[in-house]
């Protein structure tokens, strides 16, 4: 599991220290990576800034998208379960051959 | 009317504060609407009764002005959540879609390492509570991405 957000390296070393987090968390500050997947949320944040919009992908080894989800709706994310039913189904098409 | 007015503003307050934590009662608030909803009837029937009933109980212009207040709160809540909620975010239209390809990137992680999307999915991922066997799994199966808000 990765996270990506605009926030700096300290900003998130903190924030993985206070949560114990053990994933990487990465700082795309200039949002070059959310404007490439076209996630920006322009003017997103209270002061103005852009930021990423909530987003969530599930990415294979051969690094093809397997699962993405995109709420339309700010307080509707995507939910644990929901990324692990993605993991296992894809799990289960690799184990078949597919 | 004390009662009614507390419940609406509890209501709404409660729902950033404590019911966002559980993704069904966030997803659609069902706790907070029936306590707003509640709070709402007990507000309009000390109103009437302060209307009706001046000399056994006080409140006409404290009651409409708490009346108005809890509206306009419950208002703005409903507001925010039904129609705000979901017409803020982007259409993100050329957001890589199931079934294509991620576009590879290398981003510093907190500690100022970079960490690549084809160096995740090409590394052995070893959980820090892994035991025995998993310790061994090859490769990642998978990397799930999650790009967030962040916390300013």
């Amino acid at each position: 599991m990765i996270a990506i957000s605009v926030d700096s390296p300290a900003d998130s070393e903190n924030l993985r220290r206070s949560q114990g987090y053990t994933f990487p968390i990465l700082s795309d500050a200039h949002e070059d990576v959310i404007r490439r997947w076209d996630l920006v949320h322009v003017h997103g944040r209270r002061d103005g800034a852009d930021i990423s919009r909530p987003a969530e992908f599930l990415i294979d080894s051969s690094g093809k998208v397997r699962w993405a989800n995109l709420t339309e709706d700010f307080v509707v994310r995507a939910r644990p379960e929901e990324a692990l039913a993605a993991f296992d189904a894809m799990n289960r098409s690799s184990h078949s051959g597919e | 009317m004390w009662t009614g007015a507390a419940l609406v503003f509890l209501g709404v307050v409660s729902y950033p504060l404590f019911f966002v934590r559980f993704p069904g009662l966030r997803d659609f608030p069902w706790a907070n609407l029936p306590m707003i909803a509640l709070g709402s009837v007990l507000l309009a029937l000390g109103l009437v009764r302060a209307f009706r009933h001046p000399d056994l109980c006080r409140g006409k212009i404290f009651g409409s002005v708490l009346a108005v207040l809890a509206l306009a709160f419950s208002g703005f809540f409903l507001y925010g959540i039904f129609i705000g909620a979901r017409h803020v975010l982007p259409p993100s239209h050329d957001a890589p879609r199931v079934g294509q390809t991620a576009p590879d990137f290398t981003l510093p992680d907190s500690q100022n390492h970079p960490v690549s999307l084809k160096g995740a999915l090409n590394s052995p991922f070893t959980p820090e509570s892994a035991t025995g066997a998993e310790k061994g799994a090859a490769q990642a199966a998978g990397v799930v991405l999650i790009f967030y808000r962040g916390y300013w």
